[in-house]
C-alpha cells in the first residue's frame, strides 16, 4: 500500500511517500516558501525520486488544519484533486496531531502549537500514554486561556511546535517546571507522521473527497461579526 | 469555421476562481462549448455587502472537485480525452484565485496534462470567440467590477491598451451608487432596472478627460450622486431613486459608448465587442447595439452566463495561448495584480 502525505498547514512545507510500512521519501522546508508555488514542484519532485507515478499510489493523507488559513487551503486542495481524479480515498489528519506524534515517545502530555498571532495561538494536548487522546481539544485559544487549561491538568507537559519559542517565556513563567521543551528536531511536522495517524484510521470512500473541507477550528471574521449581528438584532 | 486543415480535435479544460464563482468548463477548438460548469457563491455574500475574501476561498475549496466532475460529466469525457487544463492566473482575489491554481495543477499532475495560466480579462475577452469568430483589427470594451478599459486587438492573442479608467471601475461605481439608494448588494442590475423603468432622470455630469483621451473616470459622478442624496437629505426631501438611477446610468453609458465608437473609427476595426460583468447591462448593451448598427460596424455583446465569470473564457483565452506555445510549469501561481500580455505579436 502506497501513501501520499502532505502538510502545508503551516509555513513548513512536509511531503511524503510511504510503502508498506517504510518510509520511500520525506522532506520537510521551513524556509517561509510559498506553498501556492512550492508544494506541487515537490510532490512532483519526490515521486520522480522514487519512481513512482501518481496513479500507482493507494492513497492519501493530509493535514486538515487547523493553521494558516491559506496553507490549509492549498494542502487540502492539492490532496482533493488528486483523490478525486486518481480515485484514491483521502484521509485527514489534525496538523496539530501531526505535531504531537513527533513526540509520541515521551510518557504524559504533549501539548502542540501554532502560533495564531496577538497572543493566540491553535493548539491541542493529547496523552500520549493513551493512544494520543485528545486532553484539550484542537480549538483556537488564547495563549493564557489554553495554559491555565494545561496548569489545571496538574502534570508535566512537553511542548512541541516550531512556534512554541514565540511563547515559551510565559509559558515558563505560568508553568514553571511543569513545563518541558520538545528538542528542537521535532518541531516540523513530518508528512511520514501525518501517514502513520492516517493509516490507523478506516479508509473513507471516494465519495466522501468532493465534501472534504479543512477544519479551521475558527470562524471567518466577517461571519463572526455577521452572527454576533444576527444575535443583537433578536 | 473556416478551418482547411483537418487537425485533430482540442479539447481543453477551463477552471476558473479569481471572484465568487467556482467554474470549470471543456471548449472544443477554442469555440465550441461542450460543457460548461458555474457555482456562484452570491447568495452566501449577499449577507455581507459584497465578496468577502476569507468566505470565498472557503466556498472555492468546497466547489472545486465537483465542479471539475461536473465538467468532465456533462461532456461525457475522461481526463485522457483532454489536451490541457487552463486556469485564470490573475487578476482577482489572491486567496480564490488559489484554489483554482492548485487544483488546476494537481489535475494536470495526476493527468500528465499540459498546463496554462490564463488572464481573466483574456478570458472575458475571448468569450466573444464562443459566440461568433473574432475579426481583427477588433475594438474591446472591457467593464466589470474591477475593470474598464478599452483594448484594442490587431490580431488573435495580441492586445493594445488604449484606455483605461483613472479611478473607479464602471462596476465598481454601480456598486457605490447603488450602496447610496439603498439598493442590496449586488445592485448593479438593479440599478440597471431602475433607470429602464424611470420617467425622468436626474442630470449628472459626463467626464470626458481629455477631448483626445480614451481613459475614463467614475469617481466624479460618484460624487455628484453622493452630494444630490446629501443635499436632499438637509433639506429633508425624498430623492427619486429611479430619476437617481437613470441619470447615473445616462452619464456612465453615454461616455462609455462615445469612446468605444470614436476608438473604432479611428482604428478602423472589423468587430466591437463588449466583456466583462456589466457588459450584461441593458442600458449600455441598447446604446452599445444602435450607435454601432447606425455605424455599419458589427457589435457583439456575449449571452449572460458568458458575461459574467465563467470558465469558458477561460478555456477560449486558453486555447489560443496554448496553441501559441504558451505553458505553465508547476510553480504557477496567484498573480492577483497580473497584467495582461499578448501571447502573439
Ligand atoms: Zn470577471
Amino acid at each position: 500500500m502506497i501513501w501520499l502525505g502532505i502538510d502545508t498547514a503551516n509555513s513548513p512545507l512536509a511531503v511524503a511517500i510511504v510503502k508498506d510500512g517504510q518510509i520511500l521519501t520525506a522532506e520537510v522546508t521551513n524556509i517561509k516558501v510559498n506553498h501556492s508555488a512550492g508544494v506541487m514542484p515537490a510532490i512532483e519532485h519526490i515521486f520522480k525520486k522514487v519512481s513512482i507515478s501518481p496513479k500507482e499510489i493507494d492513497a492519501i493523507a493530509v493535514s486538515q488544519g487547523p493553521g494558516s488559513y491559506t496553507g490549509v487551503r492549498i494542502g487540502v486542495t492539492i490532496a482533493k484533486t488528486l483523490s478525486w481524479t486518481l480515485q484514491k480515498p483521502l484521509v485527514g489528519v489534525s496538523s496539530l496531531q501531526v505535531l504531537a506524534a513527533n513526540a509520541a515517545m515521551f510518557q504524559g502530555i504533549i501539548c502542540s502549537l501554532i502560533d495564531a498571532r496577538r497572543q493566540n495561538v491553535y493548539a491541542a494536548a493529547y496523552d500520549s500514554t493513551m493512544g494520543l487522546a485528545p486532553i484539550v481539544e484542537d480549538g483556537h485559544y488564547s495563549m493564557l486561556g489554553l495554559l491555565e487549561q494545561l496548569k489545571e491538568i496538574g502534570k508535566p507537559v512537553l511542548f512541541v511546535g516550531h512556534d512554541v519559542d514565540n511563547f515559551w517565556g510565559l509559558i515558563q513563567q505560568e508553568l514553571g517546571n511543569s513545563a518541558i521543551r520538545a528538542p528542537y528536531a521535532l518541531d516540523l511536522p513530518s508528512a511520514a507522521q501525518l501517514i502513520h495517524l492516517a493509516e490507523q484510521q478506516e479508509l473513507p470512500s471516494i465519495d466522501a473527497t468532493h465534501t472534504f473541507v479543512p477544519k479551521y477550528c475558527r470562524l471567518a471574521e466577517a461571519e463572526a461579526n455577521w452572527l454576533k449581528e444576527q444575535k443583537g438584532k433578536q | 469555421m473556416g478551418e482547411f486543415i483537418m487537425e485533430k480535435d482540442l479539447y481543453i479544460l477551463g477552471i476558473e476562481s479569481s471572484c465568487d464563482e467556482t467554474a470549470a468548463s471543456i471548449v472544443k477548438n477554442g469555440h465550441e462549448i461542450v460543457s460548461n460548469v458555474v457555482a456562484s457563491q452570491i447568495e452566501s455574500h449577499k449577507r455581507f455587502g459584497g465578496v468577502v475574501p476569507e468566505i470565498a476561498s472557503r466556498h472555492h475549496v468546497e466547489q472545486v472537485t465537483i465542479v471539475i466532475e461536473e465538467a468532465l460529466l456533462q461532456a461525457n469525457m475522461k481526463p485522457e480525452d483532454l489536451d490541457a487544463v487552463c486556469v485564470t492566473e490573475g487578476p482577482g482575489l489572491v486567496g480564490a484565485l488559489l484554489i483554482g491554481i492548485n487544483a488546476a495543477k494537481a489535475f494536470a499532475f495526476a493527468n500528465n496534462l499540459p498546463l496554462v495560466g490564463v488572464h481573466h480579462i483574456a478570458g472575458h475577452i475571448y468569450a466573444n470567440a464562443l459566440i461568433q469568430p473574432m475579426e481583427f483589427p477588433l475594438l474591446a470594451l472591457v467593464v466589470s467590477g474591477g475593470h474598464t478599459e478599452l483594448v484594442l486587438m490587431k490580431n488573435d492573442g495580441c492586445f493594445e491598451l488604449i484606455g483605461e479608467t483613472r479611478d473607479d471601475a464602471a462596476g465598481e461605481a454601480y456598486d457605490k451608487v447603488a450602496r447610496v439608494l439603498n439598493i442590496p448588494y449586488p445592485g448593479g442590475p438593479k440599478i440597471d432596472q431602475l433607470a429602464h423603468e424611470s420617467d425622468g432622470a436626474v442630470d449628472f455630469p459626463r467626464v470626458w478627460l481629455d477631448h483626445d483621451s480614451y481613459d475614463f473616470s467614475f469617481s466624479g459622478l460618484k460624487s455628484a450622486v453622493i452630494n444630490y442624496k446629501h443635499n436632499a437629505d438637509q433639506r429633508g426631501e425624498e430623492i427619486n431613486p429611479m430619476h437617481v438611477a437613470k441619470g447615473f446610468q445616462d452619464s456612465v453609458v453615454e461616455v462609455l459608448t462615445a469612446k468605444t465608437l470614436r476608438a473604432a473609427r479611428e482604428f478602423n476595426v472589423k468587430q466591437v465587442i463588449a466583456a466583462g460583468g456589466v457588459s450584461a447591462n441593458k442600458g449600455l448593451r441598447t446604446a452599445l447595439e444602435e450607435a454601432f448598427e447606425k455605424e455599419g460596424i458589427p457589435f457583439y455583446v456575449p449571452p449572460l452566463k458568458l458575461c459574467t465569470d465563467n470558465a469558458a473564457m477561460i478555456a477560449a483565452a486558453g486555447s489560443s495561448m496554448f496553441k501559441a506555445g504558451k505553458r505553465s510549469d508547476l510553480t504557477l501561481n496567484g498573480r492577483p495584480g497580473l497584467e495582461l500580455v499578448s501571447w502573439n505579436k
